[in-house]
């Protein structure tokens, strides 16, 4: 399974990329997309959210169920991908380019403390049993 | 084809068309200027239409479906004989309690049966749905909480198993929802419990048999740490049907219980409705629960209303919830008696326990092999997918080909490629069998010709229809070719033109 080395991760499989503008990408991983299947509706948060890590701040829904997505990191969100709300199955064909929104870090140095490809990779493992 | 398509102007159903109406009283700016768009056929055309789709139903009365209780059990014609008796249905809400005393004494008894079988101190049978029974067993527990002054109570703790409800119900209560892990064997993870109760605690809710099909082994020491903490619990009924009779969740430390009579009680319903969900308390929310209530004084019953339950959270409904379902689940609990009440589960779980054997040794994945099954269980498909590329969904659409229901696919969202497969207490080993063999033909299918499971259903009526688009693109509102039919003064809608017949 594709695990990009330039991204980090979260537990509840959501990556995260850091841009050169100093801001931060977040979508749902490949092996999320996996396990939700056809994506048949996106909700992203609104634009100026103060959002903390760990808050519930948008919805992936597939023809199975319905899920959270978690901010990875504290920020504030910048914008939001407008592409999905048309077409969520962009998520399916190629979760790491249909990123969901970006935020401004409040910290950048909290992206360290997320996993990177190979912690998440492991992390994969382990939840496979 | 919708009865809307078969419409021609000018067709008649003569014995059922308006007749010319007495003179009303309504005054004419509220009289309708255009007719409403019903469909004009035959008789004949209206009777092929409905029985044509009751033909393409898919029924208990017809199938085994392994969704059991979950979905619906099957209603003994007895409970509805009997609930439709003409005094029953000629009842008025409305009339006088003492013209009523014998619906009243059903529904009084109905209070009782439940209060011993769930072991709660109350039971009020108003809810309309399990979902309202939900919402209102929570509003209990905040308003215990807030009148006792303890307002930092904002969090309600929902293990990751438990059906969507549950999370949905603590918000519209204002809750915080905090979720709680699963461990290895299906039990709630009891570290993950002690880290999540503090002084923010309102309550926990739980379902037991839990949605995996498993005893919550540790569920008396989950209810210690919960009162500790101050905390109540709340008990999801939508699994009862696995402990009837044999466990009671007042005796497991539950403070309230929503008791779905649609599913373990045997009840009918379809197509959204109607449900009913009765909702049993321990002795400290009394004073909190819906109203009415009926009440035995002096040898008369009689309801209780906001003036004998001044705290009560209010009502869910204008008169007695859904009436004509809790006569049928009266009938039924009568039916069964306190000696019939705890075979439903031992049934239950032998139906369950011996499917499960079944599809073990037919070489199906038991997600929790070492535990026993409750009511129900799930297999899981998963290792099958690597290897073949069938999905859940895929063997599920089979099944129908071979004449049976498919069971609950993909859920618990925590077991990757799921059935979740109830058989409930109503079904004979044969029955078993044969789902069992239409099982192993299927899997045998799978390594021999794949494509025919991927590609399944081949013989319903529709085949494997679009989910996707049919999510993104709902339509469900037939709309009619424009058409005005405009009436005019001399032309009232009394006055519809018979077909003349010549």
């Amino acid at each position: 399974m594709s695990i990009p080395n330039d991204l980090k991760y979260t537990k509840s499989h959501e990556w995260v990329r850091l841009e050169d503008d100093g801001t931060a990408t977040i979508g749902i991983t490949q092996h999320a997309q996996e396990l939700l299947g056809d994506m048949v509706f996106v909700e992203t948060p609104a634009v100026g959210r103060q959002l903390k890590q760990g808050d519930e701040c948008a919805v992936v829904e597939s023809v199975k169920a319905a899920a959270d997505v978690y901010a990875p990191i504290t920020g504030e969100v910048t914008s939001a991908n407008p592409e999905l709300a048309s077409a969520p199955e962009k998520i399916n064909q190629d979760a790491y380019a249909a990123w969901l929104f970006r935020l401004k870090p409040a910290n950048t140095a909290d992206l360290e403390k997320l996993l990177d490809s190979a912690g998440y990779q492991k992390l994969l493992e382990s939840e496979d049993h | 084809m919708l009865i809307f398509e078969h419409s021609r102007p000018g067709r008649r159903n003569y014995s059922q068309s308006p007749k010319a109406a007495e003179a009303t009283d309504i005054p004419e700016k509220l009289l309708r200027k255009t007719l409403p768009l019903l469909p004009e056929v035959s008789e004949m055309d209206a009777v092929r239409h409905y029985t044509r789709l009751s033909q393409k139903n898919f029924s208990i009365d017809t199938h085994f479906y392994p969704l059991g209780s979950c979905t619906m059990k099957y209603n003994p014609r007895a409970c509805n004989s009997l609930a439709m008796l003409p005094q029953f249905l000629a009842r008025h809400p409305r009339s006088p309690e003492s013209t009523g005393q014998g619906f009243l004494a059903c529904m009084y008894e109905l209070q009782e049966i439940l209060k011993d079988v769930t072991g709660m101190a109350g039971v009020s049978l108003t809810p309309m749905a399990g979902a309202q029974g939900e919402l209102i067993g929570i509003a209990m527990i905040r308003a215990y909480h807030e009148s006792r002054g303890d307002n930092a109570r904002t969090e309600i703790i929902v293990p990751d198993a438990a059906h969507g409800t549950n999370p949905a119900t603590a918000v519209m209560c204002g809750y915080k929802v905090v979720e709680i892990a699963t461990d290895k064997e299906g039990n709630v993870d009891m570290a993950a419990l002690k880290a999540a109760v503090g002084p923010k605690t309102a309550g926990l809710m739980l379902t037991n048999p839990s949605t995996l099909g498993v005893f919550e082994e540790n569920v008396a020491e989950m209810s210690r740490i919960v009162h500790q903490a101050g905390g109540l619990l709340y008990y999801d009924g939508a699994n009862l049907n696995a402990i009837l009779g044999k466990v009671k969740p007042g005796d497991m430390g539950f403070d309230v219980i929503h008791i779905n009579l649609h599913k373990t009680f045997s009840t009918p319903h379809g197509g959204g409705g109607p449900g009913s969900a009765p909702v049993g308390v321990a002795p400290r929310l009394l004073p909190f629960m819906p109203v009415p209530i009926v009440a035995f004084e002096n040898g008369t019953y009689r309801w209780q209303t906001e003036k004998d339950i001044p705290q009560s959270i209010g009502r869910l409904s204008a008169h007695m919830g859904n009436a004509g379902v809790l006569l049928r689940a009266y009938v039924y609990v009568r039916l069964l008696g306190a000696e019939g009440m705890h075979r439903v589960a031992e049934f239950a779980a032998l139906n369950a326990n011996y499917l499960m054997a079944e599809l073990q040794k037919a070489g199906f994945e038991i997600a929790y092999p070492n535990r026993r099954a409750s009511h129900e269980f799930i297999v899981t498909l998963k290792d099958l997918k690597e290897k073949t590329g069938v999905t859940a969904m895929n063997l599920a659409k089979r099944l129908l080909d071979k004449g049976y229901h498919a069971p609950t696919t993909y859920f618990p969202l925590l077991v990757p490629e799921c059935l979740l497969i109830e058989p409930a207490e109503t079904e004979s080993k044969e029955t078993l069998d044969a789902f069992v063999t239409a099982m192993k033909e299927i899997l045998e299918e799978t390594h021999t010709q794949p494509d025919l499971v991927k590609s399944a259903p081949h013989t319903t009526p529709v085949r494997r229809l679009d989910d996707v688009k049919a999510a993104r693109e709902l339509d469900l509102a037939w709309k009619a070719p424009t058409r005005n039919i405009s009436v005019t003064r001399t032309e009232t809608l009394t006055a519809i033109p018979s077909v003349s017949v010549a």
